[in-house]
């Protein structure tokens, strides 16, 4: 968006916030400004119904964990220890580098299942606390996605194309729907700094992971830190205090008011205000990201891991102050999912990470209220195969990339609680009944905030972008309340 | 929702933004035209389904062609979809306008917007007037439009060409600038750096007619000029310094950017330019030069070796390749085509690989190696060349020399231990044999023994030696190659490698084989070759009929100078990119280069000269309302600079720019952790150090740039990653940027370090402030600004006198003479970066 637009903009959203009590039209705004043909207000070119959910969580496992011990239940493979995965189940699927030409032998869960909740879902034993949010969740065993490698796969989930360069899903509700709070940034990313898994399978991240692609870069994620300043370059430098700060900015804003007026360009009173938000978030920032007000009680529900600054736990706290204080998308990474080997030593280590604290972020957002309008997303970037890599032993194995199936779940904002969607064959390799593929995923987290996935676009390159793209998509209406 | 809200804004928005292009305007006079004001609606709506893709073909009826048995005048049926002159019989009018859901185009549940009343009204003209095609106008080679002899004595080309459209929308020019806006804009523009002040006083106190010629001259023949116009090339061809993929592990591109760089100043031919990136190699003798641009062909991301299939892999590299080639050269978005038929250009899928056959037949892995060797540490993959200077070649030699005789005296001191063992073995091997005698002979054979063992111990200890001091060699040998520069080509294998189509665009599901060739709509390639060469290739994108080539790359260039483009998509030209705003003057331009032989500097030297270059910026708010990216020029482009040219500005307006040209990349200080909370623990390098010295105040040019995590000073400003092509950078306006400035370190401590000098230079407040304004922003301060920053420097000192412990903060490093107290400087460099934070400051105006 040039300056002009992105002025005007700027004074129809706060009119709209004004005016609609929320972001909401504004953003439509900003789709259709963007728009080449801007002339046809009247063409019913709008979002679709009322909204669902405010705001999104996602949280990202990166380097895949595996569904065959967390999610999809696969009782009969314990029979099949170290037997040929039939080929009429792989049915010649592409395999990556690492296990080409190699054996397909089945390595059985080494970890157990019990039932939970009022419907009798089943649980994996590594995660205790989801177990007893188990009415809270809506598990999808029947993710699949395009990718077999790490980077596409990521890119994939995060913006809905294998190729670098498209908007991530943040940045397109930012654009779409436009913000909440005027001092907060509206795409937030925060990032594990540690995981108990270790580094041995540790995995990647990648700026255009929350970039805005092609869109307006102002929906770019900003990226937290995990030390120093949350935000790049937030604090005064050492020798600057608040009334220096002030002070200074108060001579830049007069001297920038006479520039205005004799130059005459509109950019000016862009940058005066951009400054004046660059100032309050010196103190929303710091106030949000300081947790010592949290009374035990709440620290609690996310285990003892929320005390260390930069742990899972302490992000999952922190996305709840930012749904209170109106942030549209937060996305968590935490990495170390990449179980190519020696995954029953490593795997309980990742889940006492995230299990507890992301049970007690679903907790603390149900006890205030916030759940039904803030819909969390756990997934990672696909599964891991049932056949082992590298030594084969009951309680000492590997899996390598699997696209075909994987597991996730989805808690709040309008989606059915202790329930099970999607069903994989024996072998959880293959779908075999009510596909989701990463699209579909998106779509109906889309839908859930008010956006229909078809007409949330951007043109770029030649093509009305999307973040479900070209191939179908549609809203998996069936895990919806 | 508030929809008759929304309805008006969109209106405004509407109004405002689209008289550029087309005769929306109910009253508009001009007739309507194809290419401006049809095609475009064509292909937003219609072309999806009644378009070139053959696959998503409706009704056998296709709106981007008048002729043949599918095309829109064609019957079929009774129904004619476009009849000339009469709407009753264009079945296309019935459609558009149709109330009844089930007939009306395009259909509701295509998602594509339906027409407007307006945009009916063009295609009830368009019919009325006779329906008419034309070829689509970016793919006709452009002429030079008709220029009244007259005229030219007293305006330029240019400028005729943009008043005539200016007298068309009933406006005119604007006078031109200020000196001093116009010395920082030219400076700015063809440098990116600003005029000093002892440049500024020089052009104000030059009254010769030709002054700001001479100063357009001296600009250009500045190297800083190379560094400046290779900023924008390695957006377009996403140079970086790691492979962007996985590990993102580090890949030593530098050389090729010093060819860029190098290119520029000396003003290589536009033409050459691109001959030696696509195939320098191809040479019959390739001079250094044009192997090293060769590595054009090696910017794509890259994946290192592991996970991916080496097959897919090489797929995606050349796809990659590919699709830079579109967007550097031909503005087209080629890679649309990967997968299917274009759907909006006639580029098929078939097109496509058929032009991925000039870029598979690399010599070189798909993948980057293991972490191991001198080629890992060195960031390259074969096929390289080492480009050691001659004090570096005459070096090499000395160590290679001395690894060679090393390894020669190694194999000496084995033989001899070899032989000396069989010999001990021998003589233990006679003693053996008679165990008896050797006890009788003990007292007498002892001392042979321990002579012979003495002797053992000395040859395994002199081999042990030189063999450390091989090792020792070897590895001086490989820890001086890592400073030797070299650069990573492009080499093409001998047996030629087929090109599939690849079905879907999967890397596993080869289709046809494919002959090299260019697309069928672009005019024919010449070649003497029975297999086409890159080489053919290259010399086809610069024939000077090719309609693309000369007009994507002045566009580009005329962009960088006003802010849009003349065709404002300068990445695409094809349909679904914008019309041009000035379409002679597109042509004008793209002629008078190739005739010109693709003379850049001449080029640039032209555009600057002109009135429509030098106008001023300032205008009335209505007329940044009406025209606010100043499609019409109407007054001179006023928009925020790069990120690169902002941090150059500060470094050099404070003293601490090192001019220092070429090289590897370096590392400016950035904020800790960044690298490693996105790296891999086995990532090379996985974490950020920073160089120290002057090589953190070289030009942004050189800093390093990792694709996973560009560094923030840039990427804030709207630096691209460089994972893929980028023709123009947006430009936003965010709190993240104003932050950035306040709070950068480096960029207080130049205010600081400029402080410190007017504060040596003078007592006086008022000059003071004034040095420092005029130094940041080439202007003086008006006197309320000047009032405005002096109460600034005043309040500030009193702040700092009343905390002097921020005051010793502040200024706790730093070089100032002891003589100027810390308040004092404090103030001053809290007053400096106020001015760094102005608006204008980081504006060309």
């Amino acid at each position: 968006m040039d300056s002009e637009q992105q002025l005007n903009w700027m004074l129809a959203r706060r009119q709209f916030l004004k005016t609609s009590g929320m972001g909401l039209g504004a953003s439509v705004l900003g789709t259709l400004m963007s728009h080449k043909a801007l002339g046809d207000a009247d063409s019913g070119y709008t979002l679709t119904p009322t909204p669902k959910v405010k705001h999104v969580i996602f949280l990202f496992m990166a380097g895949a964990p595996s569904q065959i011990e967390l999610f999809d239940y696969k009782p009969d493979l314990d029979q099949q220890f170290r037997k040929p995965l039939p080929p009429s189940v792989s049915m010649g699927q592409r395999v990556t580098a690492m296990t080409r030409g190699q054996e397909q032998l089945i390595a059985p869960s080494k970890f157990k299942f019990a039932r939970a909740g009022e419907n009798g879902i089943w649980m994996s034993e590594l995660l205790p606390h989801l177990s007893q949010a188990a009415d809270d969740l809506c598990i999808v065993n029947s993710l699949s996605t395009t990718a077999i490698n790490h980077d596409p796969g990521k890119t994939f989930l995060c913006t809905g194309s294998e190729i670098p360069g498209r908007a991530s899903m943040g940045a397109w509700l930012s654009y779409g729907l436009g913000s909440l709070n005027k001092d907060l940034p509206n795409f937030v990313v925060l990032n594990s700094a540690f995981w108990t898994g270790g580094t041995r399978n540790v995995q990647g991240l990648y700026n255009r992971l929350w970039g805005s692609g092609p869109l307006p870069s102002q929906h770019q994620g900003v990226k937290f830190q995990t030390s120093g300043d949350p935000v790049l370059f937030l604090s005064n430098p050492s020798g600057i205090d608040e009334r220096i700060r002030r002070r200074m900015l108060d001579a830049v804003s007069q001297v920038n008011q006479q520039h205005l007026g004799a130059i005459g360009d509109p950019e000016i009173a862009t940058t005066i205000a951009q400054q004046e938000m660059a100032f309050r978030m010196q103190a929303s920032v710091p106030e949000l990201t300081d947790v010592s007000g949290e009374p035990s009680n709440v620290l609690d529900l996310y285990g003892p891991e929320v005390h260390k600054g930069g742990s899972f736990a302490r992000n999952c706290l922190l996305a709840r102050r930012m749904v209170e204080r109106g942030v549209r998308f937060i996305q968590l990474f935490h990495r170390g999912w990449d179980h190519h080997s020696i995954l029953p030593k490593q795997l309980p280590g990742q889940c006492f990470d995230v299990d507890q604290a992301s049970a007690g972020l679903i907790q603390d957002l149900k006890q205030r209220g916030l759940l039904d309008e803030t819909l969390i997303v756990f997934a990672g970037e696909f599964g891991r195969t049932v056949y082992g890599q590298g030594t084969l032993e009951l309680d000492d194995y590997g899996r390598d990339h699997h696209p075909r199936c994987f597991s996730g779940w989805l808690a709040g904002g309008g989606v059915k609680g202790g329930f099970v969607y999607g069903q994989t064959d024996e072998f959880s390799y293959n779908v075999v009944e009510n596909p989701v593929h990463v699209r579909d995923l998106h779509a109906t987290m889309l839908h859930q905030l008010g956006v229909d996935h078809e007409r949330l676009i951007f043109p770029s390159q030649g093509l009305d972008q999307k973040l479900t793209g070209v191939e179908p998509a549609r809203v998996v209406h069936e895990i919806l309340a | 929702m508030n929809c008759k809200l929304l309805s008006l804004f969109v209106f405004l928005f509407a109004a405002s933004n689209l008289l550029i292009n087309s005769s929306l305007q109910a009253a508009d006079p001009r007739p309507v035209r194809y290419n401006r004001d049809i095609r475009p609606l064509l292909s937003d709506r219609c072309f999806h389904c009644h378009g070139p893709d053959e696959a998503d073909r409706q009704a056998a009826l296709r709106l981007d062609q008048a002729d043949g048995e599918e095309g829109a005048y064609r019957e079929a049926s009774g129904v004619v979809a476009v009849k000339p002159g009469s709407l009753d019989e264009s079945e296309l009018w019935q459609r558009i306008t149709s109330e009844d859901p089930d007939s009306v185009m395009p259909p509701p549940d295509s998602h594509k917007k339906a027409l407007t009343k307006d945009e009916q009204e063009l295609f009830r003209r368009w019919i009325e007037q006779g329906a008419n095609y034309e070829s689509f106008w970016a793919f006709i080679p452009p002429t030079s439009p008709a220029i009244p002899e007259s005229e030219l004595d007293t305006e330029s080309p240019i400028d005729q060409l943009v008043r005539r459209r200016l007298e068309e929308e009933g406006l005119s020019p604007t006078a031109v600038a200020d000196r001093r806006t116009l010395i920082r804009r030219v400076t700015l523009d063809l440098t990116g750096l600003p005029p000093t002040r002892a440049e500024i006083e020089a052009f104000l106190n030059d009254d010769a007619p030709d002054a700001y010629e001479k100063l357009v001259d001296r600009l250009l023949d500045s190297p800083h000029y190379g560094e400046h116009m290779a900023k924008y090339w390695l957006d377009v061809v996403r140079f970086a310094d790691t492979n962007g993929i996985h590990h993102d592990h580090y890949r030593d591109l530098s050389t090729y950017r010093d060819w860029v760089i190098r290119s520029f100043n000396d003003n290589l031919p536009y033409a050459d330019f691109v001959r030696y990136q696509i195939a320098g190699d191809l040479y019959e003798h390739p001079q250094q030069d044009q192997l090293v641009a060769s590595g054009f062909n090696r910017l794509h991301l890259i994946i290192d070796v592991g996970t991916m299939l080496p097959e897919e892999s090489f797929s995606r590299n050349v796809i990659d390749r590919v699709s830079s080639v579109g967007t550097a050269f031909l503005g087209l978005t080629l890679q649309c085509a990967v997968c299917h038929d274009h759907k909006y250009d006639p580029i098929t899928q078939r097109d496509f690989y058929s032009l991925a056959g000039f870029f598979n037949n690399i010599d070189a892995l798909p993948e980057t190696g293991g972490r191991r060797g001198a080629d890992f540490l060195r960031g390259l993959q074969e096929p390289y060349i080492d480009l050691p200077s001659a004090e570096q070649a005459e070096q090499l030699r000395s160590l290679k020399q001395a690894v060679e005789s090393l390894t020669a005296q190694v194999a000496e001191s084995k033989e001899q231990l070899s032989e000396l063992e069989a010999s001990v073995a021998q003589s233990h091997a006679a003693n053996d044999s008679t165990p008896a005698q050797q006890d009788q002979d003990q007292s007498t054979d002892e001392p042979k023994t321990t002579n012979n063992d003495e002797a053992l111990k000395e040859a395994k200890a002199e081999l042990a030696a030189k063999q450390k001091e091989l090792e020792a060699a070897t590895k001086a040998h490989d820890d001086y190659l890592l400073n030797v520069p070299a650069a990573m080509i492009m080499k093409e294998r001998a047996e030629v490698r087929p090109s599939h189509l690849l079905i879907r665009g999967a890397y596993d599901k080869p289709g046809e084989v494919v002959a090299r060739t260019t697309p069928g709509f672009l005019p024919l390639m010449k070649s003497d070759h029975q297999v086409k060469t890159r080489m053919d290739l290259a010399n086809w994108l610069v024939d000077p009929q090719h309609p693309l080539t000369a007009r994507v790359t002045v566009n580009r260039f005329w962009q960088q100078l006003f802010g849009v483009g003349l065709v404002r998509t300068s990445e695409d030209f094809g349909a679904q990119g914008e019309w041009p705003s000035h379409p002679d003057l597109l042509d004008y331009l793209a002629v008078r280069f190739v005739e010109s032989d693709w003379n850049v500097k001449s080029l640039m030297k032209a555009m600057v000269m002109s009135h429509t270059y030098q106008q001023s910026s300032i205008a009335s708010p209505e007329a940044f309302k009406s025209d606010p990216q100043n499609r019409l020029l109407a007054r001179g482009s006023r928009f925020r600079l790069d990120s690169e040219v902002i941090r150059d500005q500060i470094l050099a307006t404070s003293g601490k720019l090192s001019r220092q040209m070429f090289g590897k990349s370096v590392k400016p200080p950035q904020p800790e952790g960044l690298w490693k909370a996105v790296s891999l623990p086995s990532s090379y390098p996985n974490e950020y150090s920073a160089d120290s010295g002057d090589k953190i105040y070289r030009r942004s040019v050189y800093t390093f740039w990792k694709r996973a995590m560009p560094p923030p000073q840039m990427s804030i400003f709207n630096a691209p990653n460089r994972e893929e092509c980028v023709a123009r950078r947006e430009r936003t306006n965010t709190p993240l940027q104003a932050l950035l400035l306040m709070n950068e370190t480096e960029y207080l401590k130049a205010a600081r370090h400029l402080a410190s000098d007017i504060l040596a230079a003078t007592t006086d407040d008022q000059q003071r402030l004034s040095m420092i304004y005029e130094t940041i922003t080439s202007q003086l301060p008006d006197p309320e600004i000047a009032q405005d920053l002096k109460e600034l420097a005043a309040d500030l000192r009193k702040l700092y006198q009343q905390s002097p412990d921020l005051a010793a903060a502040l200024c706790a490093d730093a070089t100032a003479p002891a003589s100027v107290p810390h308040d004092e400087l404090a103030a001053w460099t809290l007053v400096a970066s106020a001015v760094y934070n102005l608006d204008i400051t980081k504006t060309k105006q």
